[in-house]
């Protein structure tokens, strides 16, 4: 299995442990991620506020030099998942986009004739690879640990792909197999409020603020995400949420990956374990060698 | 709608009104939003709709009422975060999240916007990131932005900066892609197209 890899802006920094994990865990699976040599951003949600023509064909950029790599897109940040998914669709169904991204693109001297698939990682590793495969590849498993599955927007929306609009499933799965409880968590799906924290503060604090409560009251040890902004907005503002509304939460919040990743006996320092702000106290992992021996 | 039940439009009402249509109507599935029911589900599902000013239901309300500027002038389509649950659950299938970007098109295009609320500055300032680097710079435009809008939220959020950088995971400085002339090209040639 190959792919052509997206990691997007955010997972060259503010989301290095998102990027470390993914591509540590697609290693251990011998998933072949290869980078698609020098990618650009997808304009995300902010060039689409300014012109549509323009934020879909920088996104076709991306999608273009793929093409010549010959395999589909793995593109683990929700919102470049769904920009170059859009970028896409819009290609197919428009006629009038189509030319005016071709003839963007042949300004640059690329062209994109045959359309690839973009992928996020979380549906490939329980859809392609499989939960029995991970189940039997884990080597450690999380005893009971209570995970709340954060999925975030944009991963289920707008248009249905690998998993239902309101309450998808896949990660819910991906946990279960790994030993963790995952407790019904309505917020799944609830959006984060993603660039408000930059633009309107005080509307993101009070999501994400809420986002924690019902997490913690569906009894969650911690929470899995599979998205940066998501985990920026829940892990990163979580002092200031704390200081405004006087709560004490202490939630981590990992990547989905960082946890298959323990589970696969990586070490935690290769997961980016380490430069989380909430760090986890104890995740409840156990060796399947000890309980086999017990 | 037969024509002498329209509202009375001023000139530039009546021009908006044109931009808009031939944006909203454009997009494949556009015109269902002639279908709007009325029925309030996009505002009971936003998740942020209890901060605007305007729900999405009303900014439907409004544009048939011939009243598209007040819609333009209301921070209700700066605060929507693009989350399309709306879009997904509207009965009458209008993408209200497509209509809420093209509003936030024209408002940038015709420089309509609420008053004390320069959210676009951040659009604007994404924009020139991507056009000087083929990548967003995060540390450059948050100061940017906050410089712009609220230089004293600068001092509340040195704090969190301060502990992703001690993590590594705030940049300093911005990274370049080599091919950053291809970006220009294609951003050059799109504006060209779409007569901007």
């Amino acid at each position: 299995m190959e792919f052509a890899y997206y990691p997007g802006c955010s997972l060259e920094h503010t989301s290095k442990p998102y990027d470390q994990s993914v591509r540590e865990v697609f290693k251990a699976l011998g998933i072949t991620l290869r980078e698609i040599e020098d990618w650009n951003c997808c304009g995300a949600t902010m060039y689409m506020s300014i012109s549509k023509t323009v934020a879909y064909a920088v996104a076709a950029r991306n999608l273009a030099i793929a093409q010549h790599m010959g395999c589909d897109i793995c593109a683990p940040c929700n919102s470049c998942y769904t920009i170059l998914r859009k970028a896409n669709r819009y290609i197919s169904w428009d006629p009038k986009v189509r030319d005016k991204i071709f003839s963007a693109l042949k300004a640059a001297n690329l062209t994109y004739d045959k359309q690839v698939d973009i992928r996020h990682p979380l549906d490939i590793l329980v859809n392609d690879v499989g939960l029995d495969t991970l189940e039997r590849r884990a080597k450690s498993y999380f005893d009971g640990l209570k995970v709340a599955p954060y999925y975030g927007c944009q991963i289920v929306r707008p248009v249905k792909h690998f998993d239902e609009l309101d309450d998808p499933m896949t990660m819910d799965h991906l946990l279960s197999a790994l030993g963790a409880d995952v407790v019904p968590f309505a917020d799944k799906v609830r959006c984060c409020g993603g660039m408000l924290m930059t633009t309107y503060e005080e509307i993101a604090l009070d999501l994400n603020n809420e986002l924690l409560l019902n997490a913690e009251e569906s009894g969650a040890e911690v929470i899995a995400t599979a998205c940066p902004l998501c985990q920026m907005n829940l892990e990163g503002y979580q002092a200031k949420i704390n200081e405004k509304y006087q709560t004490k939460h202490e939630m981590p919040i990992v990547y989905f990956t960082q946890l298959l990743g323990l589970a696969l006996d990586i070490e935690a320092s290769k997961l980016g374990m380490d430069t989380l702000v909430v760090r986890p106290k104890d995740l409840k992992l156990k060796s399947k060698d000890k309980k086999v021996a017990a | 709608m037969p024509k002498t039940l329209e509202p009375i439009k001023t000139k530039r009402e009546a021009e908006l009104r044109e931009a808009f249509l031939k944006e909203v109507i454009g997009m494949p599935h556009g015109e269902k939003i002639k279908n709007c029911i009325q029925c309030g589900t996009c505002t009971g599902t936003c998740p942020v709709s209890r901060w605007m000013d305007i729900t999405p239901r009303q900014v439907v309300a409004l544009f048939r009422a011939g009243m598209i500027e007040e819609i333009l002038h209301s921070r209700t389509i700066w605060i929507c975060a693009s989350c399309y649950a709306c879009r997904v659950r509207c009965p009458s299938g209008i993408k209200v999240t497509e209509t809420l970007y093209a509003l936030k098109r024209l408002a940038i295009d015709k420089k309509i916007f609420p008053k004390r609320f320069p959210v676009h500055v951040l659009s604007e300032a994404f924009v020139s990131n991507l056009y000087k680097y083929g990548r967003n710079f995060e540390l450059g435009l948050g100061i940017r932005y906050l410089l712009a809008t609220n230089p004293m939220r600068l001092m509340s959020s040195a704090g969190f900066g301060l502990s992703m950088m001690k993590r590594g995971r705030l940049a300093t400085r911005p990274t370049k892609i080599k091919k950053v002339h291809e970006v220009r090209a294609i951003i050059a040639r799109a504006k060209e197209l779409e007569g901007i």
